[in-house]
Order: C-alpha cells, then structure tokens, then sequence
C-alpha cells in the first residue's frame, strides 16, 4: 500500500510557481532520498506531505488521506508522520526529556510511566539518555539532531520526514545523525523521506532516489541505476558536484 | 506619625482595596491581553482585526474617560460600585498595553518552535499554550513588569469615582485633617509597599529564567 502519493500536485507562493505536476508514490516501509539543487521545491515538497505547506491543485494522499481535502484533520495526519529539520526546533523552554514526553503525552495522552520508559529508552537508542535532564542550548547540534530524532520516533509515526538533517552540523557530528538515521530505516515499516546531501548515505539506505529541479521531479529511479548512471544530465552535472564536494 | 496612628484603619482600608483592585485587575489583563495578542497572530483576518480594533481603542483612550465611561454609562444599565467601574476599566486599559507587550514576545519567539510543535502533532492551542507564550512571556516580562507596576499605579483612578482605594482614602483624610503634605507621603509609601516588591520580584524572576534557558 502506498503511504504518501502526489497526483498532478500543483503548489504556488503568490505567483511563484513551486511544485510543477509533481507526481511520486512512495510505499509504506520504503525509503526515498530526495536531492536536488538548492531552490529546486525539495523542502516545499516535503513539507506539504505533513501539511506544513497547502497545496493548490491535484491530490496529496497521505496513510490514506487527501490533504487537499478540507475536511481532512491535519493534526491526526501529523500524528502518524514525523518531521526532522534541519534546525531541529527542539522545544528552547523543556528539557531533552520533556522533547520526547510532551506530544505523547498532550496528543496521544499516553500514560506518564510509559511514557517515560519510551522516552528514556528513545533516548538510550539514539546515545542521549545521559542528556536527559539537560536544556536544548546545552546540546551540541548533532546531539539537537538526535534529539529532535528521538522525540518524532516518541509519536510511534509510520512515516518521517527528514529535510537536510545534518546541513546544519559540523562535519564531525554528521556520522552519528546518520547512523540513528540507518538505524531507523532498518525498521522494515518506517516509511522515510529524506532531503540530503550525503550521497554515501543515499547508497547505503534508501531504495530510491528522486532527483529534483525548479520544482519538477525529473528523475524516480532506483538507487543503484541511479548511481551507476542517472538518465537525466542535470542530475548527473549535479551528482559529479555534490561528489567531488 | 500621629496622623498615621489615626487614621491607620483608614490607610489600612485604602491598601486593601488598591491591593484588591490591583491584583483583579492584573490577572483579567493578562488573560485578556494574551486572549487577544493571539487574536492579532491567528491565520484568521476577521481575528486579526478584532484585536487590532480592541488594542487601538483601549490603548488610546484615557484610563480616567474608560473609568467614567464605566462609572456614568455603563452602570445606567449594569449596576457597578466606584470600585467595580474602576477596577474594569483599569483592566481592558491595562489588557490593551499587555496584548502589544505579548504579541511581541510571540512574533520573537522562532518561527521553528511552532513549526516543531505542529510537526510533532500539538494542536495549535496546544503549541501555544506549552511552548510559544511560556517563552513568550519570558522575553516580555521586563515591559510586562513595568505594565503592572504601571496598573498598581493606575489603580489610584479609583478615587475619581469614590472607588475607597488607598488614593480616595488619602484625599479623604487630607480633607479632614488638613495636613496635605504628610497625608499624601503616607500614601506614597504605602503605595512602595506594593510597588517595590513586586520590582523586585519581576527581576528575580528574570534571573531565574535567564538562567534557565
Ligand atoms: N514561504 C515561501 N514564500 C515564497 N517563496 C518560497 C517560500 N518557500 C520557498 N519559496 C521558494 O520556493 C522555491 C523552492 O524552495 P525550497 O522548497 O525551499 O527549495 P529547496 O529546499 O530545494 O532548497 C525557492 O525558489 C524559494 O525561494
Ligand atoms: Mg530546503
């Protein structure tokens, strides 16, 4: 079954046409990296499978549901997809802990004791139960990341969204993003998403790889034909960039 | 010092109910001010513009017309004491100058920090509620301090309409005893009682939040 699906989407800000007849399935459990030049819609697309961005035309169906439907209810869609930044928005006023506890807490009303133990067991997984009690501003960015990993995976989600987790990282803290990362793509029902720019991850985890521009998906093709030879020129001109990077 | 001892029950009544104005006052400001700073932030024009409407009014009218207003007109129709008139009109007055104070807190709090919360599934209220003000309120309680210290002040447009606040009280024993002068130094310091503390207590406060972000 597929969990996201854009049929003929259509997505402007004012005049600026953003997304062009975007059309992508993605099944539950796969894994897709999306790359593209900077400005290409990589973001705007992402962000509209969770809502984050409204869409003009054609159909967007998300677990089941048409989110170009007004009577679809955004937040129980966002329930089941989760989202990484690039700037992680890790909560400034609660603690690593509190991250992780506080939707599950506020929107699926687990109860406190489990919630805690998820929590904290979230946070053994992604090499921060030690972080716990500490403040967002007192975390390194890639230990932000993690976090901010650990509290989307707190909501039990069957999709993630990652929009450039480590752009924002120094190259040292990169690695273990990653690896949380692969961790949770081994996960054989996460449904994941993922913007980057780390083409060795792209490699390693995803099973397909989109290529983007001005707003076009240009090429869907698998990871390996796409490595070994992308059909389109632009994305292989891209390929060789990023990779002599 | 004679004129304290006796009129002290006379003081003592006026702070009571300069306390009692000022504490009703404070917190139906702050509710309402919050209510509709949000107001001016939802997606909703018809929202933006009642609060827009309500801040420009309240904000721009004399406190004492607010009070009258209440005290001649509206208590044609809704019976309210000096006191009652007064203290409402000090709290939509105050609220006005608190909805400004909070809508700036909010527009400075990231835009990331909602994005995150409705990403993780919190309703809009809910992001509000647990992440947006309580960081909001953070970066304006030094102008929110000085709103309240600013209401406890205010609150002497009580005497104008026979409000019995510490104000009132003072003007009713200058009348009597005629010594002006140490009446109104009385009244002053009384008025320190409630002013200085709660100074100190909004910079306490700012400390401890500094230090814990
Ligand atoms: N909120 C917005 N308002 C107007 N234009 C936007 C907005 N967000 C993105 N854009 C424009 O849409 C295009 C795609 O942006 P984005 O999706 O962020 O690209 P990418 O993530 O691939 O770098 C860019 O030209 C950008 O300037
Ligand atoms: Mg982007």
């Amino acid at each position: 079954m597929s969990m996201i699906e854009f049929k003929n989407v259509e997505k402007y800000y004012g005049d600026f046409h953003a997304l062009k007849n975007v059309n992508l399935k993605i099944d539950e459990g796969e894994t897709v990296v999306l790359i593209g030049p900077s400005g290409s819609g990589k973001s705007t697309l992402i962000r509209t499978v969770n809502g984050l961005e409204e869409i003009e035309e054609g159909q967007l169906l998300v677990n089941g549901f048409d989110l170009h439907d007004p009577k679809t209810d955004m937040n129980r869609i966002r329930k089941n997809v989760g989202m990484v930044f690039q700037h992680f928005n890790l909560y400034d006023n609660k603690t690593t802990l509190e991250n992780v506890m506080l939707a599950p807490r506020l929107v699926l009303k687990r109860d406190e004791a489990e919630n805690k133990k998820l929590a904290m067991e979230l946070l053994e997984k992604v090499g921060l139960a030690d972080k716990a009690a500490n403040m967002p501003s007192e975390l390194s960015g890639g230990q932000k990341q993690r976090a901010a990993i650990a509290r989307s995976l707190a909501m039990q989600p069957k999709a993630l969204l990652f929009d450039e987790p480590t752009s924002a990282l120094d190259p040292e803290m990169i690695g273990d993003v990653l690896d949380v990362m692969r961790d949770i793509a081994k996960d054989s029902a996460m449904t994941m998403l993922v913007v980057t720019h780390e083409m060795s991850f792209a490699k390693a985890v995803a099973d397909r790889v989109i290529f983007m521009a001005e707003g076009q998906i240009l090429e869907d093709s698998t990871t390996k034909e796409f490595f070994e030879k992308p059909k389109e020129v632009r994305a292989q001109k891209f390929l060789s960039q990023v990779e002599h990077h | 010092m004679a004129l304290l001892q006796n009129n002290f029950p006379t003081f003592l009544q006026g702070f009571g109910y300069t306390l009692l104005s000022s504490i009703i006052a404070l917190i139906g400001s702050m509710i309402l001010g919050t209510g509709f700073a949000i107001m001016q932030i939802l997606p909703q024009k018809w929202a933006q513009v009642i609060g827009n409407v309500y801040v420009q009014v309240f904000r721009n009218i004399p406190l004492l017309i607010i009070t009258f207003f209440f005290f001649l007109v509206v208590s044609k129709y809704v019976k309210m004491s000096g006191f009652t008139s007064g203290t409402v009109a000090l709290m939509l007055y105050t609220s006005a100058f608190i909805a400004e104070t909070v809508r700036a807190g909010i527009l400075s709090v990231d835009g990331g920090q909602m994005e995150g919360a409705r990403a993780n599934g919190l309703s809009f209220a809910q992001a509000m509620q647990h992440i947006i003000l309580p960081q909001a309120f953070r970066i304006a309680l030094p102008s929110l301090g000085n709103q309240f210290i600013n209401l406890v002040k205010n609150s002497s447009i009580l005497a104008f309409v026979g409000g019995l606040d510490l104000m009132y009280q003072g003007n009713m024993v200058a009348a009597n005893t005629f010594d002006t002068f140490s009446t109104y130094i009385i009244v002053a310091i009384f008025y320190l009682i409630l002013t200085l503390p709660l100074s100190y207590y909004i910079q306490h406060l700012e400390h401890k939040l500094k230090r814990a972000l």
